[in-house]
Formats: structure tokens, sequence, C-alpha cells
């Protein structure tokens, strides 16, 4: 009666295991956050602990607040008028929300790549550039070309933008638009990526890319991803978590979740009964 | 009968007309079992302008062509000694024969050709008006009862009549259009005119500005370079722009990124009434306020300042485009996608940052847009640099000295007592003219850099 195929599901579940074996810090805490939009609460109080180096997904069906709590970690709720947040959200146990902590550096820390792919309209060197610059991580033109070099590279887009470093970013496919964003994200070196539907906007060859991509990252980085797509969440992470209407209604494996999941909610949404 | 009598009544005609198409497809609604094509409304429609519209078009074709039919039919029937009249003398001939024609009389005796010839004339008239009545009515009743016969179930009156709708609106969009192509013609006309007594080169090339009065007499007609004005009216523009761009940039800014919603629906409306103030208030004020205040300051610290300099009127008209720039600006920098300050920020960039950075140079092409719409503004501004610039045609780059534009030039030149056929006034034309391309290219570039920035986030 499970809609994933449990074989996409635990392809590399060994390496995974043995990787989150290594580092079982706690890399950023949710107590008891609420949200509210205004006089309308969007999120009701949620307890979640990100593990250093795993990648835990947030599925749910829409508006149930997973992209939310994720603009919550590093504070870009703040853009938005009317938005208040309560509770408490640590990163290595500071507390993000403490008003002494400046929330450029943490944003340095936590970085984000969004779902519509939004590239800067300047060149794709400047696109990278872009952070280095602004924090001041490059003395030297040679060690800013290094940082936009790796970024891309560890992005998978160097072979295919090395000779057009100069054109405008907005120039390339959608896929290569997102995996820019991602490589724009790294180049300022975060500790936890942030991303919210990378693929939503993308065709399934990009998709596979990106997903490629978020493996290989899992090596350097702490990945918190929302998504639609069960089968992605099945692929690309440790740990899932599921929100319903602006709670957390469970946390647990991923082969868990999607195998034996806990809670009849959970079950109705992977079945395919709402969503 | 007169025209607007006779337009009355086809009016009233076509209304009938609406209620009979639309009793008659009411009726035939009730006797067919299926359904009719089109509601009755748009059978009395169809009806009407059946009714209405070849009537009008032949009123209008008779009342432009029969004036000159009837000039020539009388000319022709004058006297052989009198058949090669010039132009002008015929025309006053046809004058002094409506005038006999009339009854209103002419001095002194007409002659028994002219006597005769006013009789025709009036006779033709008499008869081309009945014949014009009777042509029309008989239009309008066969359109009518054509119209009213032909209406069936399957006819399909709503694509007609929408078809008569489309080719109205095409006509009244393509009165505009004509319109201007007509005073850029006209213009044209009169600029060749001034052209026949200055040469271009002089006009275009000359740096000095004296074109005496026709009436101190003689041939020479003065100097008349385009030159002072053209840069009196850049260095008034320039002014005007260094005050407005700066302010409504940032006011811009303010107002899009940084204001609360509070803030901005009350603020944006306030600075916009200062594009609705009448120029000429903004005039009254540069001369007494702002010249005194300009020249006191300047006084102050030991520079002589005219109260009436380009200064002066640059200062002003850039308060007054600064919603010029504010507004448009502020319109595109809201168009900047949010998510691309998502991404600046998200990036760990502060506020300003985001906007100096990504904000901004994402707007640019739109920003440009709006500076070079206000740019063409301040040129073709009149009333402030009338009162406020001090009308001194003399090429200088002091800006605290007075100065004259362009516009303020084709005011001089065709206020007074003034002969429109001197190149004293023709050269308004050439002005005008000059400035039209001017206004009209800085436009066309605008437009165009405003419309490429629009087709990147539609």
């Amino acid at each position: 009666m499970k809609m994933v195929d449990p074989d996409v599901m635990v392809r590399r579940d060994d390496d995974r295991q043995s990787q989150r074996a290594a580092s079982q810090g706690v890399k950023m805490s949710a107590r008891d956050v609420k949200v509210f939009y205004g006089d309308n609460e969007a999120i009701k109080g949620i307890d979640l602990d990100i593990m250093e180096n795993e990648v835990i997904a947030f599925i749910g069906p829409s508006g149930c607040g997973k992209s939310t709590f994720l603009r919550t970690l590093n504070r870009m709720n703040d853009t938005i008028e009317n938005c208040r947040i309560e509770g408490k959200v640590t990163l290595d146990g500071e507390d993000i929300y403490d008003p002494s902590l400046d929330v450029v550096l943490l944003r340095a820390k936590v970085g984000m790549v969004f779902q519509k792919p939004n590239p800067f309209p300047k060149s794709i060197y400047d696109n990278i550039a872009y952070g280095p610059r602004l924090h001041g991580l490059a003395k030297r033109k040679y060690d800013l070309d290094e940082i936009v070099e790796s970024s891309l590279r560890k992005a998978g887009l160097w072979e295919e933008v090395k000779d057009r470093l100069d054109r405008p970013g907005t120039g390339l496919s959608g896929g290569q638009q997102q995996r820019l964003c991602i490589a724009r994200a790294i180049a300022v070196s975060p500790e936890v990526i942030l991303m919210d539907e990378p693929c939503s906007a993308l065709d399934p060859i990009a998709t596979a890319k990106i997903e490629e991509l978020i493996d290989e990252l899992t090596e350097s980085y702490t990945i918190a991803i929302v998504t639609h797509s069960m089968q992605q969440a099945a692929r690309v992470s440790h740990r899932t978590a599921y929100f319903h209407l602006g709670e957390l209604v469970e946390v647990n494996d991923t082969e868990t979740v999607f195998t034996n999941p806990e809670h009849e909610l959970t079950e109705a949404y992977i079945t395919g009964r709402f969503g | 009968m007169d025209n607007m009598t006779l337009i009355v009544l086809l009016l009233i005609l076509m209304g009938v007309a609406y209620q009979l198409g639309l009793t008659r497809s009411r009726a035939i609604a009730r006797n067919t079992t299926g359904r009719m094509n089109s509601r009755p409304g748009y059978y009395g429609w169809l009806v009407a302008l059946w009714c209405g519209l070849p009537a009008l078009l032949v009123f209008i074709l008779w009342t432009l062509l029969e004036p000159s039919v009837i000039r020539s039919v009388v000319l022709n029937q004058l006297p052989p000694e009198m058949a090669d009249l010039t132009a002008q003398q015929a025309d006053s001939l046809m004058r002094r024969l409506n005038d006999i024609a009339s009854g209103y009389g002419v001095a002194g005796d007409p002659a028994a050709y002219e006597v005769a010839a006013a009789e025709t004339l009036s006779r033709l008239r008499s008869i081309g008006e009945l014949a014009k009545i009777a042509v029309m009515a008989s239009l309008a009743l066969a359109g009518l009862f054509l119209a009213r016969g032909r209406i069936h179930a399957d006819m399909r009156a709503r694509n007609h009549v929408e078809k008569v709708i489309n080719v109205g609106l095409l006509l009244c969009s393509g009165v505009a259009i004509l319109t201007t192509v007509g005073i850029v013609f006209s213009m044209f006309g009169e600029a060749m005119r001034f052209f026949s007594f200055v040469p271009p080169t002089d006009f275009f090339f000359g740096t000095n500005w004296n074109p005496r009065f026709s009436s101190t007499g003689g041939n020479a007609y003065g100097d008349f370079g385009l030159l002072p004005l053209l840069w009196g009216t850049l260095m008034v523009s320039i002014i005007a722009l260094l005050v407005a761009v700066p302010l409504g940039l940032m006011t811009a800014i303010f107002m899009a990124e940084y204001a609360p919603g509070w803030l901005r629906s009350f603020a944006k409306p306030v600075i916009e009434v200062l594009a609705g103030i009448p120029t000429i208030v903004y005039g009254v004020f540069a001369l007494m306020v702002v010249g005194p205040f300009f020249s006191d300051l300047g006084a102050l610290v030991g520079i002589q300042v005219r109260s009436t300099s380009a200064l002066t009127a640059g200062f002003v008209m850039g308060v007054m485009i600064i919603p010029f720039v504010s507004s448009l600006s502020d319109d595109i920098i809201t168009q900047v996608p949010q998510s691309l300050r998502d991404g600046s920020l998200g990036l760990g960039a502060t506020k300003s940052e985001t906007i100096r950075q990504v904000v901004l140079p994402a707007a640019l092409p739109g920003i440009v847009g709006a500076f070079l719409l206000a740019a063409s503004r301040a040129i073709g501004e009149t009333m402030i640099v009338v009162l406020a610039a001090g009308n001194s045609p003399i090429l200088h780059a002091n800006p605290f000295e007075a100065v004259s534009t362009v516009t303020v030039t084709i005011v001089n030149q065709l206020t007074g007592d003034t002969d429109f056929a001197s190149p004293q006034s023709l050269v308004a034309f050439a002005l005008g003219l000059t400035l039209f391309v001017i206004t009209l290219g800085l436009n066309v570039v605008a437009l165009y850099i405003v419309r490429k920035y629009r087709e990147q986030y539609d």
C-alpha cells in the first residue's frame, strides 16, 4: 500500500548511516517556535533538532507552515511586515533571535536557496562573487577567482560556464540558474543551507542534477530542504519531518517515515489521500 | 434646413430603426423554434446602423465637396472675357457673388454678369440642399427596410455590430495619430517658409540671436542663430535634472523600500500633487520668492547672482519634475521581484547593500527611462522660464546670469503685433519643430528603454 518504491529510498542508505554516525552533534535546534502573521498563527509551537551534516526534508500539504518554519531558521521572515516570532532557535547553541546577534552574520552562516531561481542581473562571475565581496572573504582578485571557481565546481556548473563567466546569469537555463544560486550560497562558506522547494520550477533532468548535488554537499554542509515531492524527500534526505496545519506531526528517519509512519496523518499524506 | 437639424432628424430616424429592428426580431423569435443567433438588441442596432451610417457618409462627403463643385460650375458660366482669372481673383469674385446672393449686397453696383452668376449660385445651392436631403432620406429609409427585411434567425447580428464597433474604435485612434501627423506637417511647411528667408546653416549653427522686428524696416532680417537658445534650454534643463534626479531617486527609494504602508499611501499622492500645480504658479513662485532668495544667498557668499537666472528657473523646474522622476522610479523599483531582494538578503547583505547592488542595477533601465521622460518635460517647459530665466539670448556658461530658451523665444516671437508672413514670426515654427524633434527623440529612447526593461520581468 505504500506509494514509494523502497528500492529508490534505500539506495544509499548504508553510506548515510555511516556518515551520520560520524557526526551526531545538534547543529540547529528549535524550541516551541511560533510564527504569527498578524493575528493568524501560522506555526503552532515546533520543537525540532537539525543534526550536523544531515539532510532533513520538510514535507506536508500546501499551507502547512514548512516554508515558514524554514525561513525562521535564518530569519528571512524578518523582511515580512506583520510577522512575529516566538520561541527559541539556536545555531551551535547560540540564540539566533538574540537582539545582540547580527542578522547579517547569521545569514552568512545559514544560506538559502529559493523556490524560483533568482540570479541577480549581473554576470555569472559577479553573481558568485557577490557574497564574498560583501563579507570581505577575498583579499585579492586571485582569491576571489579561487572562490568563484571552487563554488562553481562544487555546484557542478564549472564545466558548463567556465568560458562565459562574464555573461549574464539570467541567460542560463532554469536548472543552471538554480545551480548558480546554490553556488552563490556556497561561496560565502555557510554551515547550513536552507532550500525552499529548489526543484519545483525545474524539469526532471535538472532536478536529478540538483538532487545529486545535494547528496555531494552533505559532506560539508547541513541541509534543510522543503519539498512537495515525496519521492524527492525519499531520495535525498536522511530524516523527514512531516508538517500539518502549522504543527510538526512526525519526524523520523526517512525510511521509517515512508515505510512505517507513526502517525496516521503522515500515512494519509504519503499514500496520497490528501496533499 | 440647416445641417444640425438634418443630423438630429437622422438620429431620431436611427432610434426608430432600432425599435423596428427590435420588434421585428422579437416577432421572428416567437415564430422560430430554434434559438436566434443574437439577442434582439443586436438586430435593433444593426438596423439602426444600416439606416444611419450610409446617410451619414453621404452627408459628410456632400458637405465637403459641394462648395468646390458649385464654385467650378459658377465660374464656368462666367462670360468668356472673364475666363482666365487667377486663383486670388476668383476667390474675391466668389466672395462678392456670395454677398450678392445672400442679399447682403456689395459696395457699388454689381455688374450684370455678377448678378447672373449670383442667381446661378443661389439656385444651385437650393437644388443642392434639396438633393442632399432627398439622397440622405432615401438612403436612410432604404437601409432601414433592407436591413429589417433581412433579419432572420441565423443572421449573425452580433458579429456584424462587433465589426462596426471595431472600425469605430480604429477611427477614434486614427484621429489622435492624424492630428500629430498634421501638426508636424503644418509646422514643417511653415518652417520651410522660414528657411526660404534664412538659410538653415545660419539658423542651426548661428551663435547670435537678434531678430529685428519687421517694423524697423529694411531687408535686413537680423540674426537667427539657434545655438544661444538651445544652450539656454540645455543649461536650464540640466540644472533642473541636477535638482530632480537625486531628490526624486532618493524619494523613490525611500517610498519603495523603507516607508511603512501608511506613510507611503499618504506621501505618494502628496508628492504627485507637485506635478499638478499649474506651471504659471511655479513661475510666479520662482520670480517672487526663489529668485530673490538666490540673489541674497549669492550676495552672502560674494557671488553675483541675478534674481532671474538659469539657476532660478532650473531649480524651480527641478522641483516641478521631482514627481515625474520619483513616481516612475518608485513604480519600477517596486516591480523588481522580491525574490532578488530575498536572494541578496539571504546571502547576508544588508538592506542598503541590497538596494545599491541588486535592486538599483535591476531597475536601472527603467529609471533611466524615467529620467529621460523628465528631461523631455523640462525641455518643453515654458511658463517657468518665461518668468524666471530672464530672457537674455546670449551665449554664456554662467548659470547665475539670465538666459533665454527655445520655448521662451517662441512665445516672444508670436506675442504682440506681428506679421505672420515675416521671418520674425515664422522662426517660431522652425524653433517649434526643433524642439519637437528633440523631445520626440528623448521620448522614443525613453519608451524603448522602459519597454525593454519590462520584457525582462513580466
